[in-house]
């Protein structure tokens, strides 16, 4: 006698550990094989983009730490990268080499997030652990450059808020010589781990047709053999002045997409070495009265100064009417901005791309005919923050 | 093609008609199409051996509320093979459907969505045309320009009800937007701009 069993509906989330934030995702199981994803995504939306709208240009940098809240001054970067092409200002060379510096520390930021928490949702604990710690070290260097462990509001148009406090660059320094050992630690914990090659080989594989048709980006398609780094083919600020390499994956599944990070983070630390060698005494932002601040001992002497300052955090400055995409590469994949701006001291438009967004989408396409249990380490590699996936 | 120069040329000539207007500016080629030439256009950007755009970056819209056609759609390709990105656009009327490219570029989907939830626009031949980024149940469009930034409910726990509940917002002070308008000289390119307005009056 056989039985008609009907398919059974999951709901994962949206408050679940391995979820990695506010995601509810309606899973139809036949048996443990799921048959379809469907992801439901904005339980964290905050309105972003029409916020910005109602915000002069300095005031919507804060914005921008609040979407890839692991890695805060990426995004910053997209943004300041947008109003500066428009408002065609030249940012001095020791501002362009703190925020390579800057954007390499987010970058080794959230990787160690990504690959410690994709490891703890396979079962492993210790990584994240280690993980963590070297985070918090990080962060420190995030505080004392900005004042904030997260939302940093440091990368500003024309250069940066103010310059790195004494002692900070030898700290970095001490920093890249020991952090490649901890690398090693956590790969001789990961790399040829029994259990974590089982549960990541031949998992969620995507193919280069279908990361190019489904706009990945970032390690999502150079997990899949693609060469493509926005900071090698459209290098921004100073990285067509420095030597690194692109890491690709092989296979296109988890495993690969986890040995893509780990080798990213060892040349964010080649990378920073080198902006620290290269970098020299100078100014840090634009010098331009009309569109960066007056250094603050100057307000109780200059009038001009005064005016300026007073200026620009009241009205702002105005940016000519224009149109642009910039892009950067962020840790997760490429983070865009699409401003618009009317002439006023306020963007008109500013359309917010982030890669998430895109990876998620995937979702259906990368699980369907995976077990349940496969879909925390999909969704792990995935790289999902939800600050940015849902704006 | 291997300048944007070169592109622009292949473009205007294989496609003359359909193209109403392109512009390189910032290293990035805009180009202004037609609603109904959209398939036929997006199709010979990805597939045409010169131009390969294979990957749709993103899908936007802007609104201009004082336009006849309102909502002006945005999208952005990206050539992985010839490093370049184009920016494709039209104007539409608020009560026109769109073609969805979805059958195109699988990524359309949720960008399409997202249009339409924050700005109402319709698509056709979508396979899954939801609300995405607002909350189950949303009423309205909030990236329309007549859309208050406070939004027009906001949500509590209620303890009587037991339930979360919506009702209108209300603000102990009014959102205020000051006006900063001033006779501060501005940037340089600025001046130019209002002097030649102030000779055009």
């Amino acid at each position: 006698m056989t039985k008609k069993i009907k398919n059974l509906n999951l709901n994962f989330g949206p408050q679940h550990p391995a979820a990695h934030g506010v995601l509810r995702l309606i899973l139809e199981l036949d048996g443990e094989v799921v048959e379809k994803a469907d992801p439901h995504i904005g339980l964290l939306h905050r309105g972003t983009e029409k916020l910005i709208e109602n915000k002069t240009y300095m005031q919507a940098v804060p914005y921008f730490d609040r979407l890839d809240y692991v890695a805060p001054m990426n995004q910053e970067h997209a943004f300041a990268l947008a109003v500066e092409k428009i408002l065609q200002i030249e940012v001095p060379a020791r501002a362009q080499y703190i925020r390579v510096i800057f954007c390499e520390i987010g970058r080794i930021l959230s990787h160690i997030l990504n690959v410690t928490t994709q490891a703890l949702d396979v079962g492993a604990l210790t990584p994240s652990l280690w993980g963590f710690e070297e985070r918090e070290t990080l962060m420190t260097f995030y505080e004392r450059a900005s004042g904030s462990r997260l939302h940093a509001n440091y990368f500003r148009a024309g250069g940066v808020h103010q310059d790195l406090p004494a002692g900070l660059e030898e700290d970095i320094a001490k920093f890249c010589e020991t952090f490649p050992k901890i690398i090693n630690d956590l790969e001789n914990l990961l790399t040829d781990n029994r259990i974590f090659k089982q549960r990541n080989v031949d998992i969620g594989i995507v193919k280069k047709e279908d990361a190019l048709d489904y706009s990945f980006s970032g390690v999502m398609i150079r997990g899949s053999g693609v060469p493509w780094d926005l900071r090698k083919s459209q290098p921004y600020d100073c990285y067509d002045q420095l030597e690194f390499k692109i890491p690709v994956g092989k296979n296109g599944d988890c495993y690969d997409r986890y040995l893509c990070r780990i080798e990213e983070m060892k040349e964010s630390v080649s990378i920073i070495k080198q902006c620290l060698s290269k970098m020299e005494k100078g100014p840090i932002k634009s010098q331009d009265g009309k569109i960066t601040p007056p250094p603050k001992k100057e307000l109780k002497q200059s009038m001009e100064a005064l005016i300026h300052h007073f200026k620009l955090f009241t009205e702002g400055y105005r940016v000519p009417k224009d149109e642009i995409y910039t892009a950067v590469e962020a840790p997760k994949g490429e983070f865009g901005v699409y401003l618009i701006s009317d002439g006023s001291s306020k963007p008109y438009k500013c359309k917010i791309r982030a890669p998430g967004f895109s990876h998620l989408q995937s979702m259906d396409y990368l699980i369907k005919g995976h077990m349940l249990a496969d879909v925390p380490a999909v969704l792990g590699s995935l790289d999902i923050v939800f600050g940015e996936v849902d704006r | 093609m291997k300048t944007l120069i070169e592109l622009e040329k292949k473009i205007n000539s294989e496609l003359n008609t359909k193209i109403n207007s392109s512009e390189i500016k910032h290293d990035q080629l805009y180009i202004e199409v037609d609603k109904e030439d959209l398939i036929d256009v997006v199709l010979f950007l990805k597939t045409n051996k010169d131009t390969k755009f294979r990957q749709l970056i993103d899908i936007t819209a802007v609104d201009y509320p004082e336009q006849s056609k309102r909502f002006k759609l945005v999208y952005l390709f990206l050539s992985h093979e010839f490093n370049q990105r184009i920016i494709l656009s039209y104007y539409v009327n608020e009560n026109e459907v769109i073609n969805s490219l979805t059958s195109i570029f699988p990524a359309s989907n949720w960008m399409e969505r997202e249009v339409f939830d924050m700005y109402g626009i319709n698509f056709k031949n979508h396979p899954d045309l939801r609300r995405i980024l607002t909350d189950y149940g949303f009423e309205g469009h909030p990236l329309r320009k007549d859309f208050p930034l406070t939004g027009h409910t906001e949500v509590r726990y209620s303890e009587d009800k037991k339930k979360v509940v919506n009702e209108p917002v209300k603000l102990e002070q009014n959102y205020r937007n000051f006006d900063y308008e001033s006779p501060w000289e501005g940037t340089k390119y600025i001046k130019q701009q209002t002097n030649t307005n102030d000779k055009k009056n």
